[in-house]
């Protein structure tokens, strides 16, 4: 144990603490709680009433009042310490507030309502998950159609990402003809043209195709990636083309050599692409609140923002909508976490 | 076979099915055209959908500022000539947004501009000290790597949402600063706190990506120069400033552009943290462009679209530096 203790909080040499371990492990804690703390605390709001979100101070963990049925009253009534005025305390449920005193009752002998300060009583609370604000807003707000459109965006996307950038990749970096240094330079000049210099010509572009207010108006124009096939050719050229020649004599097509050859082996590279383009288009965000305008074709994201920017935010909906968009994107981030950091650290791109 | 291998075949059959069938009239195909045809062949749906969703807008978007009125599309546009630009840049003082014709147009120039260097600037400092630490002897290094990595992967949504809900009345900062007698408050309503928390929330949600393009920049370096350092008893800093920073400076440049250009183009979770406000506070360039041709009524796409020229032009200024200083780092590293 010792010695375990001893190896994760090893130091620069010598025995002493020398100021760089204070600084590293300082650093790391509070970066731990900095990048986690946020996403937990959405979390464990997520699970509260509306009523446990409106109190100040917060508790971190989601407590709910208690109440009981008392006979005699048709509604539960909340339940509450109540310090007696001779010093002992009971548990009591309060029929009715009248201003500053508060009518409470027995729930085990329900007889005539005691008179008490609002002052001498604290409601009892336990720790209850509020498991309706994930339920609801299935009922409510067409949630699951948001979903499955985020779903059907992403999935057709990041397909349709793989094969069309496959297929240039392959021309790009396996095949000798006029104008492949020119295809090749638009591809790396236009690498850095992002949707916000763009958006007005591409919505009336997206108008005239007919496909404003559908989702393949979303999908179509993020498809055709720059990045995706840089990192394909980039893996691609390291394919030797002996393989490719060989394939040939022995009378395979050029499509056959490109899907039972040349994609086997860049299911590396396409596994970190297909991993990006997940991420991105279930992220994406501008360019579907513009496309989309009407409310059965939502995204998730555009969904959460439209509902969030309403005058009267239902937080508890909100909070528990926003923790279901975080789930796939932190199942990626657990799983495949590392093809996306040497990806990344490979690359450059994001 | 293994279950899982006769699964997967199981699962590949249709795609060989229709993989098949393609085959044979792209045989025909490759007879009549030969490969450079099939070259084109392969090239085409990237190029086309590239084209019609990329290239061409760009080149309709200098049109498109041309022209004046509210229709959106071009045939039922009157041409302008260089009005929008004129509107845009009609000012008695450009340091002051308030005395243009397109004031919301200069405060958002200006708001970005603060934006940008403050943004970048500590998003640089602690992604370089994160790197610093994460390439240190770590025991579960990784783990530590996949802590500040965290937010990158989160949608813009997701982060704005989640930090609004800390930022509100009874938020989780007014809590932790509630023992040290600070009172509860809005601080999305100030227009000081909501500046200062748009540029934290970002550098929140992106530091963790440029934290670990360093860190494989650092980790690159060789160690044998460490070992000689060691060896000749240089003291830490004279390394750090001699041997990581020279060194580490290719990686540092492509950082720092990096975070240039999308720190121009800030946009997405700062929309859902304060829409911009309260007033125009974190009203930002790109949502100047997306309320101009899309939200203000009329609107006016020929207006954005000369505002997202403008920005493109920055945009394509910091691309040529960092080709052009990447290039030089490139030379460097060689040497």
């Amino acid at each position: 144990m010792g010695r375990t203790i001893g190896f994760i909080l090893r130091r620069r040499g010598g025995k002493f603490w020398h100021w760089t371990d204070i600084v590293t492990w300082v650093w790391l804690i509070g970066g731990l709680l900095i990048m986690f703390g946020p996403a937990l605390w959405l979390i464990f709001s997520s699970f509260k009433t509306p009523a446990a979100l409106a109190e100040f101070p917060p508790s971190i963990l989601p407590y709910a009042s208690q109440q009981v049925t008392v006979q005699g009253y048709d509604k539960p009534l909340v339940l509450y310490d109540v310090t007696l005025p001779d010093g002992t305390t009971k548990k009591l449920a309060e029929v009715r507030r009248i201003g500053l005193f508060s009518q409470m009752v027995d729930p085990q002998t329900p007889g005539e309502p005691i008179r008490v300060s609002i002052n001498d009583r604290k409601p009892v609370r336990a720790l209850s998950f509020a498991t309706e604000n994930y339920t609801e807003p299935f009922v409510h707000f067409d949630f699951f159609r948001y979903l499955g459109n985020s779903v059907f965006v992403t999935v057709m996307a990041t397909l349709i990402t793989l094969v069309v950038n496959s297929m240039a990749a392959f021309a790009l970096s396996k095949y000798e003809f006029r104008g492949r240094s020119f295809a090749m330079l638009i591809i790396l000049a236009t690498l850095m043209v992002p949707l916000s210099v763009i958006m007005v010509p591409l919505y009336s572009i997206i108008s005239t195709l007919g496909l404003f207010n559908n989702l393949w108006g979303v999908i179509l124009p993020t498809v055709a990636t720059p990045t995706g096939v840089f990192i394909l050719r980039q893996y691609m050229l390291t394919i030797p083309d002996e393989l490719i020649d060989a394939a040939r004599m022995d009378k395979a097509s050029e499509w056959q050599i490109y899907w039972r050859i040349v994609l086997p082996l860049t299911a590396p590279a396409l596994a970190v692409l297909a991993i990006f383009s997940v991420v991105w288009r279930w992220n994406d965000f501008l360019w579907p609140l513009i496309v989309l305008s009407r409310k059965e074709l939502y995204t998730l994201q555009v969904g959460l923002s439209i509902y969030s920017g309403e005058l009267n935010v239902q937080w508890h909906f909100i909070l528990s909508m926003t923790v279901v968009t975080m789930i796939p994107v932190v199942l990626v981030f657990i799983f495949l976490q590392r093809f996306i950091t040497t990806g990344i650290a490979g690359t450059g791109l994001k | 076979m293994s279950p899982s291998a006769s699964l997967r075949e199981i699962a590949l059959t249709p795609v060989r099915v229709v993989m098949g069938l393609i085959d044979a009239p792209l045989r025909a195909l490759q007879k009549r055209t030969g490969l450079s045809g099939m070259a084109l062949f392969f090239l085409a749906p990237n190029m086309l959908i590239f084209g019609i969703f990329v290239l061409l807008p760009l080149a309709i978007n200098f049109v498109y500022s041309l022209t004046g009125g509210s229709a959106l599309f071009l045939p039922d546009r009157s041409y302008v000539g260089g009005n929008q630009y004129e509107r845009l840049f009609d000012c008695s003082s450009y340091l002051d947004p308030l005395t243009c014709q397109e004031d919301a147009f200069w405060t958002a120039v200006s708001n970005t501009f603060w934006f940008v260097v403050l943004q970048v600037t500590f998003m640089i400092l602690a992604a370089l000290v994160t790197a610093l630490i994460l390439n240190r002897n770590l025991a579960a290094r990784s783990f530590w790597r996949a802590v500040f990595f965290f937010p990158v992967l989160l949608s813009p949504v997701v982060v704005g949402l989640i930090w609004r809900w800390i930022l509100q009345r009874q938020g989780l900062l007014n809590f932790i600063l509630y023992p040290f007698g600070v009172e509860p408050y809005t601080w999305l309503t100030d227009r000081m706190w909501s500046f200062t928390a748009a540029v934290g929330v970002s550098l929140w949600a992106h530091m963790g990506f440029y934290a670990l393009i360093l860190l494989a920049g650092l980790q690159a370096i060789p160690k044998d120069l460490y070992e000689a350092a060691d060896m000749d008893g240089t003291r830490p800093a004279r390394v750090f400033w001699r041997i990581t920073l020279p060194l580490l400076m290719p990686n540092l440049i492509v950082v720092i552009v990096l975070a240039l250009i999308r720190s121009v183009q800030v946009f997405d979770e700062v929309y859902i943290l304060t829409g911009g406000g309260p007033g125009t506070s974190t009203l930002f360039l790109t949502q100047y462009i997306y309320e101009t041709g899309f939200v203000s009524q009329p609107r006016n796409p020929g207006l954005a679209a000369a505002a997202s020229i403008l920005m493109g032009l920055v945009l394509v200024v910091l691309t040529l530096l960092q080709l052009g200083l990447g290039r030089r780092g490139e030379n460097k590293g060689k040497r």
